[in-house]
């Protein structure tokens, strides 16, 4: 507040005698009836109804609080409420103070900062649905899955026959998440490997029929890779029976002595050939990258990652109130500062930490406290996005409040007492608060 | 940013082009994060039960011509998601309405009206910015119950008043505060009253902090979840309450919930675009709660 202003008010108290009661009243009545009735007075009558048992009847001492500190959905409540006020708020900050500092470098910082405050206004209940779709469990349905798969995917792309087994496994040696032909197989043999456990839509359009006749010459290796299946049954396991489809596109290698001598895939009737050979003995490998299993998706919203789900939409709601208040306060602080630092020889990060930071105290403060006190009220994002099954594992204390009191067990001495610790942990923020506004005035 | 670069240094100059455009591509990949998961909820409203259980919405670019509005047509013809609808209006303006004029009220008087213990009041308000609903909600619940009124929309109404009320107060007393005083003494030397100085001097000069506060008030009232799901019934419940209920059978019912959660948050977004300044300058002017 500008000290002139101040000082003014500070004279017209002088001069203007106390105001008629009655319009005191008038104008105050109305505000301060509805704020007794509705908060100031629930916050005593809850304190004392936390003392007294499920229906109010019986005075029970401490036991609603000593509930809560040995159930164990109540303690995973409460140790879920302290990862989220010792993880969130630093998180929500540091990510806003970075973007506000970025976003000032680019001449588009107020479309983008439209961009990151477009969640505030969006409900809970709204973020939670979104939500909901992009955490789906299977890549193909679910945005977080399918954006993970792709970029996996990029690296170690999925093989064609994923899941497929050897027909005769004595023929064939596990090695490496693929398989070595058991015998080793010298120029002018044939190498015949059968597979099943590969689904219809697995096999290429392009497969044929695999041969049933087959001659190596004096320096090759032929073989084929086909699928040892009959449909309706029949047929010889490690044989190729007629109408048995080739597998075509199969990555075989060929190894002597351990080390890969030559690579070739299979022809439309599942058909290998290694040539011009030197005598001697070779095995047959089929690479890992065959079988590799396509990404199936992250259990977004199972137990093990649904807290961390959780904390990253409530991230995506809020760090546009961040971005808010942070780009405030740097619009508000003097350039030179940074400049001269600049000039100084400081690079962009000692600019950030030494002279950004700490002239930005008041603002990430406010954003800290803020943040603290609205992740310790959680509940929406909670109840909409952890499917029930979940909820044991991602409950927070509002959660259990309301299931405690309205979601079924009515019991409203555990359902105050948990109200009443949830009203302790703001206080420390309430004194806070009232401080900096008795500094400011 | 200034580029103090020197002619001969091109090496830093080089560097920070580089720089430059890693900052653009962070903020567009970021900007891109915080923009499409919206879009995805827009694009599964369109989709059919069947299409959004098996592909992804981004795939409806392959297939503009799936797309359709029965989902909407379904959701025109519930009664329950219409009737939660118009119940979210009904809760909403009235609540909104209400927090602006007392604290329009009580704002200015804990401004410019001299009373005892002005500034000890005035520190409550403060201290109740932060209180969490919870406390309220087993103690309002028992009295509307023995009143008779519990479910009613007035009940949930008057409770969003009740929490809406020390942000409101605080707002406009601290926008009041900022009148210079002489206008306001000016005002009384002529021998206006208050009621007249009220609505001749300071509702005109706050009107910018009343527009913030209604569109908080308004936004924060039509997303709250919590307070409705304790304090409704069905005939009462506002739409945040009637989807949630569907979340059970989140599968199922994906053919409501996708587009009413559309409408649900396409209502506070339009009032974000009409009225971003406001909402900007409310969340700066009063970024406590």
């Amino acid at each position: 507040m500008p000290t002139e202003q101040t000082a003014a008010r500070k004279g017209r108290r002088l001069r203007i005698a106390r105001d008629s009661w009655v319009a005191v009243v008038i104008f105050l009545a109305p505000a301060v009836l509805v704020l007794a009735l509705f908060v100031v007075y629930p916050i005593g009558f809850t304190f004392v109804r936390s003392f007294y048992g499920r229906l109010g009847d019986t005075f029970v001492g401490l036991d609603n609080f000593v509930r809560i500190f040995t159930q164990p959905r109540t303690l995973i409540a409460l140790r879920n409420n302290a990862i989220w006020v010792l993880v969130v708020p630093v998180l929500v900050t540091s990510i806003g103070l970075v973007l506000s500092v970025l976003s000032e470098r680019v001449r588009w910082t107020v479309a983008f900062r439209v961009f990151v405050f477009m969640p505030l206004v969006v409900s809970g209940l709204a973020a939670g649905v979104t939500f909901r779709f992009v955490y789906a469990h299977n890549p193909d349905v679910g945005a977080a899955n399918a954006a993970i798969g792709t970029v996996i995917e990029v690296f170690e792309p999925p093989g064609d026959y994923a899941g497929a087994r050897p027909s005769v496994p004595e023929r064939v040696t596990e090695a490496n998440g693929g398989f070595v032909s058991a015998d080793k197989v010298s120029p002018g043999e044939n190498a015949l490997f059968g597979f099943v456990a590969i689904a219809p839509r697995q096999v290429p359009d392009h497969s044929t029929e695999a041969p049933l006749e087959l001659t190596a010459a004096e320096d090759e290796i032929r073989g084929v890779v086909w699928l040892d299946f009959t449909p309706g049954g029949g047929g010889t396991r490690g044989a190729i029976d007629p109408g048995q489809q080739g597998l075509p596109d199969f990555r075989v290698a060929l190894s002597k002595d351990g080390r890969t001598v030559a690579r070739t895939t299979t022809e439309p009737t599942g058909v290998f050939v290694f040539d011009d050979l030197d005598p001697g003995e070779y095995s047959i490998v089929f690479e890992e990258r065959n079988f590799r299993e396509p990404f199936r998706g992250l259990a977004w919203l199972g137990p093990g990652l649904i807290m961390g789900a959780l904390i990253a939409s409530y991230v995506w709601i809020n760090t546009g109130f961040a971005l808010i208040i942070i780009g405030a306060g740097l619009a508000g602080i003097n350039r030179d500062y940074l400049d001269s630092a600049r000039v100084e020889g400081a690079n962009e990060w000692q600019v950030l930490t030494r002279v950004t930071v700490p002239l930005l105290r008041q603002s990430l403060m406010v954003v800290l406290v803020t943040t603290t006190i609205s992740v310790l009220k959680i509940f929406d994002l909670v109840i909409v996005i952890a499917p029930e099954s979940v909820q044991a594992h991602a409950t927070v204390l509002a959660l259990e409040m309301w299931r405690a009191s309205f979601g079924g067990a009515r019991d409203f001495g555990l359902g105050s007492a948990l109200a009443i610790i949830l009203f302790l942990l703001i206080i420390p923020a309430m004194v806070l608060n009232i401080r900096r506004f008795r500094l400011e005035d | 940013m200034r580029i103090r670069a020197t002619r001969d240094r091109v090496v830093p100059r080089l560097l920070r082009f580089f720089n430059h455009a890693g900052v653009h591509a962070v903020l567009v990949l970021i900007a891109g994060l915080w923009l499409i998961p919206n879009i995805g909820l827009f694009f599964q409203s369109l989709r059919t039960p069947a299409a959004i259980s098996q592909s992804g919405w981004w795939t409806v670019f392959g297939d503009l011509g799936s797309l359709t509005f029965d989902s909407y047509r379904k959701i025109l013809s519930s009664a329950i998601i219409v009737r939660s609808v118009r119940n979210s209006f009904l809760i909403t303006v009235p609540a909104t309405f209400l927090v602006v004029s007392l604290a329009a009220l009580a704002g200015y008087a804990m401004a410019w009206m001299r009373f005892k213990g002005r500034d000890a009041m005035f520190l409550i308000v403060v201290a109740l910015l932060v209180v969490p609903v919870q406390v309220a909600l087993i103690p309002i619940a028992q009295i509307y119950n023995v009143l008779g009124v519990f479910g009613s929309i007035a009940g949930l109404v008057m409770f969003h008043v009740g929490f809406g009320l020390p942000f409101g107060v605080f707002l406009l007393r601290n926008m009041y505060a900022t009148i210079p005083a002489p206008l306001f003494e000016a005002a009384r030397m002529d021998g206006a009253g208050h009621a007249r100085i009220f609505f001749t001097i300071g509702l005109p000069l706050v009107s910018p902090a009343i527009a913030s506060l209604a569109i908080f008030q308004f936004v924060w009232v039509w997303n709250n979840l919590l307070s409705a799901m304790v304090f409704t019934r069905p005939e009462s419940a506002p739409l945040t309450v009637a989807i949630q209920q569907q979340m059970r059978n989140f599968g199922t019912n994906v053919d409501i919930i996708a587009p009413a959660a559309f409408v649900q948050l396409l209502v506070p977004l339009l009032v974000f675009f009409a009225f971003q300044k406001f909402f900007v300058e409310g969340i700066t002017g009063g970024s406590v709660k």
